[in-house]
């Protein structure tokens, strides 16, 4: 098991299903804003060191059943969430779990970048101080700089503002500041969404290289994004009074050549959104 | 649908639509709109001028330094001068924190329900009452009740009381002027409530609660109804030196030299009305430096 992980990961890996470690489970999940049904019964499996893609139509809950994952919906107060998301065997959508704790594990990248108004160091090394880090701070910032693909770019000016980088640096700059605290994985909303496609290509390599060591799940609009990067996809659809649900999940190869519901079809052949 | 209900095309650029008057309208807009600037800008410019041709030949160190006087000639704002430093500090000291932290609660922790709601309408209302009946309550209050008696500290305290609503209410517009996306990161990363507001969102407020701190404390600084009837003495002799000290402001004195028969009196109240406005825009600059100061620590 161990030593097929650690092969670098290729699409023909994850077309074989059974070799997939589930590491983040989704059960009957329901997410509700005031009254409206938003998500409706979502179950599936986030497999371990793999990238999962969710695509889908606009308002379909894809980016809702994402930032459940790190209980981002905690900040909106209508949201209730129900079911259960399982991680290291434990619901992390409990109450009794602290949101804190959970986003630790599971870092997060937005979809228009947000470095913090602060130097570029800075915007790597707090979440590393927050969650009480003090030693080797220099080490730790070359390393997520170095992983996001940075370094060589910033290593001269880690004291510029991180607003002051170009929009591509930006959104690696904060998948950098993601890593800082050695998360299991990385949830990435639309990534993509707000850059060039040069620097669209050079996150998705990024994204191909992190998935060695982290588990990440990624939210696009862009089919063609999870059909380069993804080793599984779920596809997402909208149901009665626009309530989104999950349609399928299958290693994305399938998915893509041979779906196996007649919307997913619709969808990824443009006759539908 | 038939095409008949499309307005024609001309072919060339003939007006249409009354062109000519819409034109016309938007003109008489932008002057009405530049008039009523003028009128304000004007008015103020009138005033200034007014004041300072009758006050500026009373200004003089004296006037600074010396107590008060029978005499315009000897009469000085030394008293209340530091009587204002005194109040506005105190009342500073107490709402500045206060106020901060109140808009701080109700914009990031306070759950948004009925309870909350009524609060916030109150604390809006409060903003708006005459600030003779924040007098009335300090005096009953602080005064009587709890027996301080017509000191520096009662009259801070109602000061202070006078001061809150305009703080918090600029103060939680500046909280939620900061963007979600920063909240949004910086929770992200596993930050608690707290890291979060007190590294992220309240540095990038700071700016905006300086400008509704400017406010409230131009506003004090200028107040004279609540410090006559919580007992600011009309005439004294020695500086306060504490808290429990009796006490007088500029206005309370540019007040009673208002009230005097001489002429005199009425040209050095306007010389008394330069020096508060100097005072006032002292202020305000300390409040613009605090402002850069942090505009440049956070590196947008």
């Amino acid at each position: 098991m161990m030593q097929q992980l650690e092969r670098p990961i290729s699409v023909e890996d994850a077309a074989d299903p059974t070799s997939e470690e589930p590491l983040i489970q989704l059960r009957n999940l329901n997410v509700y804003y005031g009254s409206f049904h938003a998500v409706g019964d979502v179950n599936f499996d986030i497999a371990k060191n793999r990238i999962t893609a969710m695509i889908g139509p606009s308002g379909c809950g894809k980016s809702t059943v994402l930032r459940c994952i790190n209980r981002m919906n905690d900040l909106i107060p209508s949201a209730r969430v129900e079911g259960e998301i399982l991680f290291h065997d434990q619901n992390i959508i409990s109450p009794s779990v602290d949101p804190v704790m959970v986003r630790r594990r599971i870092g997060m990248v937005f979809q228009k970048p947000n470095p913090f108004p602060k130097s570029i160091y800075d915007n790597v090394a707090w979440g590393a101080k927050v969650n009480g880090i003090r030693k080797g701070m220099d080490e730790l910032v070359e390393w997520c700089l170095q992983s996001a693909a940075l370094w060589d770019e910033v290593k001269d000016k880690l004291d510029q503002s991180g607003l002051a980088l170009s929009g591509g640096q930006q959104q690696r700059l904060c998948i950098a500041r993601a890593l800082a605290n050695n998360p299991d994985v990385i949830l990435m909303d639309e990534p993509c969404s707000a850059l060039d496609p040069i620097a669209t290509l050079r996150i998705e390599d990024l994204m191909r290289e992190l998935a060695r060591n982290y588990t990440i799940a990624i939210v696009t609009h862009n089919m063609q994004q999870a059909a380069r990067v993804s080793d599984q996809t779920a596809f997402f659809s909208l149901g009665e009074n626009r309530m989104g649900m999950l349609v399928e999940t299958s290693p994305t190869r399938e998915l893509f050549t041979n779906p196996r519901d007649s919307r997913t079809e619709d969808y990824i052949t443009g006759r539908f959104g | 649908m038939s095409s008949q209900a499309l307005p024609p095309r001309s072919g060339s650029l003939a007006e249409t639509g009354n062109l000519r008057r819409r034109q016309r309208a938007s003109q008489i807009g932008r002057f009405a709109l530049m008039a009523a600037t003028l009128f304000a800008v004007v008015a103020l410019g009138i005033l200034l001028w007014y004041i300072v041709q009758r006050g500026w030949g009373w200004l003089s160190w004296g006037l600074l330094m010396n107590p008060p006087s029978r005499k315009p000639e000897r009469a000085g704002l030394s008293i209340a001068i530091s009587g204002t430093l005194w109040i506005i500090s105190l009342t500073l000291l107490v709402a500045f924190p206060m106020g901060v932290a109140s808009a701080i609660y109700l914009e990031e922790y306070a759950p948004k329900n009925r309870w909350t709601r009524m609060l916030q309408i109150n604390i809006s209302n409060l903003a708006g009452v005459p600030s003779v009946v924040y007098g009335l309550l300090g005096l009953g209050i602080f005064v009587q009740w709890m027996g301080l008696g017509r000191v520096v500290l009662s009259g801070a305290l109602t000061m202070a009381l006078l001061s809150l609503p305009v703080i918090i209410i600029s103060s939680q517009e500046a909280l939620r002027a900061v963007p979600p996306s920063l909240r949004e990161a910086a929770y992200g990363v596993g930050a608690t409530r707290w890291q979060v507001t007190a590294s992220h969102v309240l540095p990038a407020a700071i700016p905006g609660i300086m400008t509704g701190v400017i406010l409230a404390v131009s506003r004090a600084i200028g107040e004279t109804a609540p410090l006559l009837v919580v007992g600011a003495a009309g005439f004294l002799t020695s500086k306060p030196s504490g808290f429990t000290d009796s006490y007088t402001t500029i206005p309370i004195q540019l007040y009673n030299w208002m009230s005097r028969p001489q002429a005199g009196f009425r040209d050095l109240a306007a010389a008394g009305i330069i020096v508060l406005l100097a005072l006032l825009i002292s202020m305000n600059l300390i409040a613009i430096v605090v402002r850069q100061h942090y505009s440049s620590k956070t590196r947008w």
